[in-house]
């Protein structure tokens, strides 16, 4: 008979080991799923795994791009993850990843074609308070009519993609561009571009913003009061009142922070990487970053290495598919493998597995 | 190959690239590699470029080496997605959804030696892009006439896709022809907001079924509206995109409400186009062909069509075909009186790729 | 009798069928989330469930047992999500996000070869003489069979809770899963059956999709109804009554607007299509604020893992 045991406090040799043994149990039934369909298991793992790091042809534009995927899903996954621990649950942020998109790219649109050094921080800042604002959303409705967030959060991406189709084909299209949907394109424009900083590396202004998060978060959780009645709240809500922790405002708090870090990966996005509004400008940033949160064990620097294992994911999927004809389906199943099996073993480090004899003396 | 190196063979590829148009020497061998939007199993958009891609497999055999990257975001991953091909070793990259263009420019910059094709879009930054589209609009006036005679009702419905352009022009040439044979036709327009959503296509069919609408033609890819058409008897519609000829009987026998449709097929453009590298005449081109090239074909038009409809639609088929015949020809008016086209005048290629108007006799708003 | 031009009979009819896959799996979902689970993977369930069913009713030429396959198949897929949730402990938002990620490609790769085929036809109930009555046959009484058990089911699902032993273990393990233990009851298992019942539901809508509501196999056919059927728990305040009026609500909205459209009414097409989700979030409003405060009864152990520690 197999018992669990629950560790005093996780095991730090398993937290390491487990993401390991993870990656090795999905390289195997990976590799089982990649033989059936008819493709050359090793060469598929190797692609996926290998290539995006190491190959001679790619891995000196895909490793940077690494950071230029993983950049977004850090930045969103790491205000979410703040929600998450107090048990707020955000799950909208691919609006808010659009809405801040939408409100910057107008800021800066708005004042088009002037040139100016000032632009593009007046984007930043328009687009963090768009995804603030319609992450109060529901931090409203959750303080004053305690409406559940959940719902309302993820109702509201509906609402920002309708948004985002009409702004596409209506007020922010390129007047320019003959009727055709789309923004003008804002990496384009010097006022608003979001290029690499020093090239070579992927580093824009997003992946900067990103590894600021991880640092701040970090700080906030280990340091700072309110790190505390955040983790507070989640673990012991009851504690918490007791503690003098208001809940009304650690809501408001946790649903604009994540809003705001989402709409600021919005932003960067639009302005680097994507480039221009487009009407499927949005490409599920929002909801990976969600799975992002939860391989990173709602931890920081966690948060950080999961972002990049799901950029390299992504990136050696998309070499997969290019050399070796998987379909794009077989990718999407291989990434729902690999989270099952990091969330399968992470078992492992809050429990200690008993083999108890026939007779249950343990 | 490193980065320096690369972008040492770069700049010296964009001296050339400049200098002259295409390179004047053949190739033994193409790689020809294609960007699409959805899975290769939808049925519509991304199915008719696949079968381009297979279409240029079996006209070129060892020749050609292909590759394909289905299900690419437009936006963020296009660009990357677009470079990686690029390393790759393709030869020539068809990017085949509009929201591609700004990334296909940015990465035929960097690569001045592939060639770069992008679909239904209108930016050739550099000497190795071309553009391509095709003239939906020649189809639909072919259908538009065929609708104008076959319904009862006087109503067709059209379900659109977003308001653009090209969905606009489809609209517009689907009334003119249905009108020009039934001048007591209207046509009701819902906008779906979306190219593929099964159900809700399958909703906005029902919803103009409902109106009373007896005709339905669709600007969105699945065959979610012909499957909602067949359990109305009577009610008719087109294939979209790619023939749909499963549409065309009943389980039980009874003929089906698909009666013809509008096949994209690119095909020809693909071949054309991998044969031109081959043989070194490659250059920079804006196409936008259609019945006559062969891209746009009206599918087998069906037995539930009377045989002189079939003979008129056919004929006036041939006649765009041989270009005797425009399908926006004046006098034609906007929507608000205002002239557009004078008597004999033709539209012209910029009017529209511009669309945002309806034609004369047509109510509602474009939504924008 | 119209209202700007739309026969309300008619309506009311294609809501009926429109709404039934968000009420099936919004119904499975309500038993799962009662029971103290959330599985945020109805999308990939309802997916699995609905190509599942496409190629049970293709090869076996029979509906009936392609809406059993499409349950099979999509409880089969919950089955990961109980092992790794239940067993595993592992956390059941990510877990439910991995699900909806795994069952679109798994279903995608599944599909292959039944692009393009049409699946053998769903019957309508014969009714005779009560299709005729005028306007009432037309709403009630001229629906296929599919139609009518996701109504009975909504009875089915409410009896139990309320009435039977089964639906007070049911909740008092949703409510607290250490006090149900201490009981005696055996958590894990009746959850695990309560989430193999939830893919069940959800696989029967997806089926529902591909075999009468499309009837075709397409890749990523669901297009979110999945999310939907989650919105609606929620909404519905973890009611079976109120699932019904949700499911019928929302998909009612997303008809009318279609309906407006074809009627040529004049309105704002761009925000017409945020209408559903606006007008959802309204009621919910209203519901949960003032007097409905009570009535918000989510299931006290929602999402929280259970572990017997003796």
């Amino acid at each position: 008979m197999i018992r669990l045991e629950k560790r005093p406090s996780p095991s730090r040799f398993w937290q390491v080991a487990t993401p390991v043994l993870a990656v090795i149990l999905t390289m195997i039934a990976g590799g089982i799923m990649f033989a059936l369909l008819g493709k050359d298991p090793v060469a598929a793992i190797r692609t996926i795994f290998w290539d995006p790091l190491f190959h001679p042809q790619f891995a000196d534009y895909s490793r940077p791009q690494l950071l230029v995927k993983a950049g977004p899903l850090i930045l969103i996954a790491v205000g979410l993850s703040l929600g998450f621990r107090a048990g707020i649950w955000n799950i909208g942020a691919e609006g808010q990843y659009i809405m801040g998109a939408i409100c910057g790219a107008a800021a800066g649109l708005a004042l088009y074609p002037a040139d100016s050094r000032l632009i593009f921080p007046l984007m930043v800042i328009a687009g963090g308070l768009g995804g603030w604002a319609w992450g109060m959303i529901p931090a409203i409705l959750k303080t004053r009519f305690n409406t559940n967030e959940i719902l309302v959060s993820l109702l509201l991406v509906y609402v920002a993609q309708s948004l985002l189709a009409s702004m596409a084909l209506g007020r922010l299209r390129n007047p320019e561009g003959g009727g055709f949907p789309g923004s003008r394109n804002l990496s384009r424009w010097e006022s608003s571009a979001n290029p690499e900083l020093i090239a070579g590396t992927g580093m824009h202004w997003g992946v900067v913003a990103a590894f600021i998060a991880v640092i701040a978060a970090y700080i906030l959780l280990q340091r700072h009061i309110l790190g505390f009645q955040i983790k507070l709240a989640g673990q012991a809500p009851r504690a918490a009142r007791f503690a003098g922790v208001n809940p009304a405002r650690l809501v408001v708090l946790c649903l604009g922070i994540s809003g705001m870090l989402a709409g600021l990966a919005g932003l960067f996005e639009v302005t680097g990487p994507a480039g221009q509004i487009s009407i499927d400008f949005n490409s599920g940033y929002g909801f990976t970053a969600i799975i992002v949160a939860f391989l990173g064990r709602l931890n920081p620097l966690g948060i950080l290495l999961a972002g990049l294992l799901m950029a390299l994911t992504y990136i050696g999927g998309e070499l997969a598919q290019l050399m070796l004809g998987l379909p794009a389906a077989a990718i999407q199943a291989f990434q729902g493998m690999l989270l099952f099996f990091l969330l399968a073993v992470d078992l492992l480090s809050n429990y200690r597995i008993r083999i108890a004899g026939p007779a249950g003396v343990a | 190959m490193n980065r320096r190196t690369l972008l040492a063979t770069a700049a010296l590829g964009l001296g050339l690239g400049l200098g002259g148009a295409a390179s004047a020497q053949g190739m033994d061998k193409v790689k020809a590699c294609f960007v699409y939007v959805g899975p290769v199993g939808d049925g519509g958009w991304t199915y008719q470029h696949h079968q381009g891609l297979l279409a240029v497999e079996a006209e070129f055999g060892d020749r050609v080496e292909t590759a394909y990257q289905e299900s690419v975001p437009e936006g963020a991953d296009a660009e990357r997605v677009l470079t990686q091909m690029a390393l790759s070793g393709c030869n020539i990259i068809f990017t085949t959804s509009f929201g591609y263009m700004d990334a296909t420019n940015n990465v035929a910059a960097k690569f001045p030696d592939i060639k770069f094709e992008h679909a239904t879009g209108y930016k050739r930054e550099h000497p190795n892009v071309s553009i391509y589209n095709a003239r939906f609009y020649e189809g639909r006036a072919v259908t538009g006439l065929i609708a104008g005679h076959m319904t009862k009702s006087n109503k067709i419905g059209y379900i659109g896709s977003f308001p653009i352009p090209e969905v606009v022009q489809g609209i517009n040439a689907t009334y003119l022809h249905a009108k020009k044979v039934n001048p007591d036709v209207s046509i009701s327009v819902v906008w779906a907001y979306t190219w593929f959503d099964p159900a809700k296509e399958a909703d906005a069919a029902k919803a103009l079924i409902e109106q009373g609408v007896d005709v339905i033609v669709q600007h969105t890819d699945s065959t979610a509206p012909l499957a909602e058409a067949a359990k109305t008897p009577g009610v008719i519609g087109f294939g979209q995109a790619s023939d749909m000829s499963e549409y065309k009987t009943n389980p039980d026998g009874t003929p089906g409400p698909r009666v013809s449709s509008i096949i994209d097929e690119w095909s020809p453009y693909y071949i054309k186009r991998v044969g031109a590298l081959l043989d070194g005449t490659w250059e920079s081109i804006d196409s936008w062909e259609g019945i006559a090239a062969g891209e746009v074909v009206i599918g087998e038009i069906t037995e539930a069509v009377p045989a002189e409809v079939k003979a008129e639609a056919e004929a006036l088929r041939d006649a765009i075909a041989d270009g005797s015949y425009h399908p926006f020809t004046g006098p034609l008016n906007k929507q608000d009186g205002s002239a557009w086209l004078a008597e004999g005048e033709t539209a012209s290629d910029g009017d529209l790729l511009g669309m945002k108007f309806y034609v004369e006799g047509i109510s509602g708003d474009i939504p924008n | 009798m119209d209202f700007g031009g739309i026969n309300p009979a008619v309506l009311i009819a294609s809501l009926m069928v429109a709404s039934v896959p968000i009420l099936l799996a919004a119904l499975g979902e309500l038993v799962v989330e009662k029971a103290g689970v959330l599985n945020l993977g109805v999308e990939g369930m309802m997916i699995m469930g609905a190509v599942c069913g496409f190629i049970t009713a293709v090869t076996t030429g029979s509906p009936l047992l392609g809406f059993l396959g499409g349950a099979l198949g999509a409880a089969v897929l919950s089955l990961i999500f109980a092992l790794l949730t239940q067993v595993l402990l592992a956390n059941q938002v990510a877990t439910g996000l991995a699900l909806t990620l795994f069952g679109l490609g798994l279903s995608s790769l599944l599909g292959q070869g039944y692009v393009g085929i049409k699946p053998p036809a769903t019957g309508v109930v014969p009714l005779g003489p009560l299709a005729d009555i005028p306007g009432l046959g037309r709403i009630l009484f001229r629906h296929d069979w599919m139609v009518y058990a996701s109504i009975a089911m909504v009875a089915a699902v409410w009896a139990v809770l309320r009435f039977t032993r089964m639906g007070l273990i049911l909740r008092a393990v949703g409510e607290s899963a250490d006090a149900a233990h201490a009981l005696g009851y055996k958590v894990t298992r009746i959850r695990i059956m309560a989430i193999l019942f939830g893919g069940a539901m959800a696989g029967l809508g997806g089926a529902y999709v591909s075999l009468v509501r499309v009837p075709q196999w397409t890749d990523g056919i669901t297009a979110g109804a999945g999310w939907i059927a989650l919105a609606i728990v929620v909404f519905a305040s973890w009611r079976p009554g109120r699932v019904l009026i949700g499911a019928y609500l929302f998909g009612g909205i997303t008809v009318l607007q279609l309906n407006l459209q074809a009627a040529g009414a004049r309105i704002p097409v761009e925000y017409l299509s945020m209408s559903p989700y606006l007008i959802t979030i309204l009621v919910l409003v209203i519901m949960s604020s003032g007097k409905g405060r009570a009535s918000l009864n989510a299931p006290a152990s929602l999402g929280r893992n259970f572990h017997a520690s003796r």
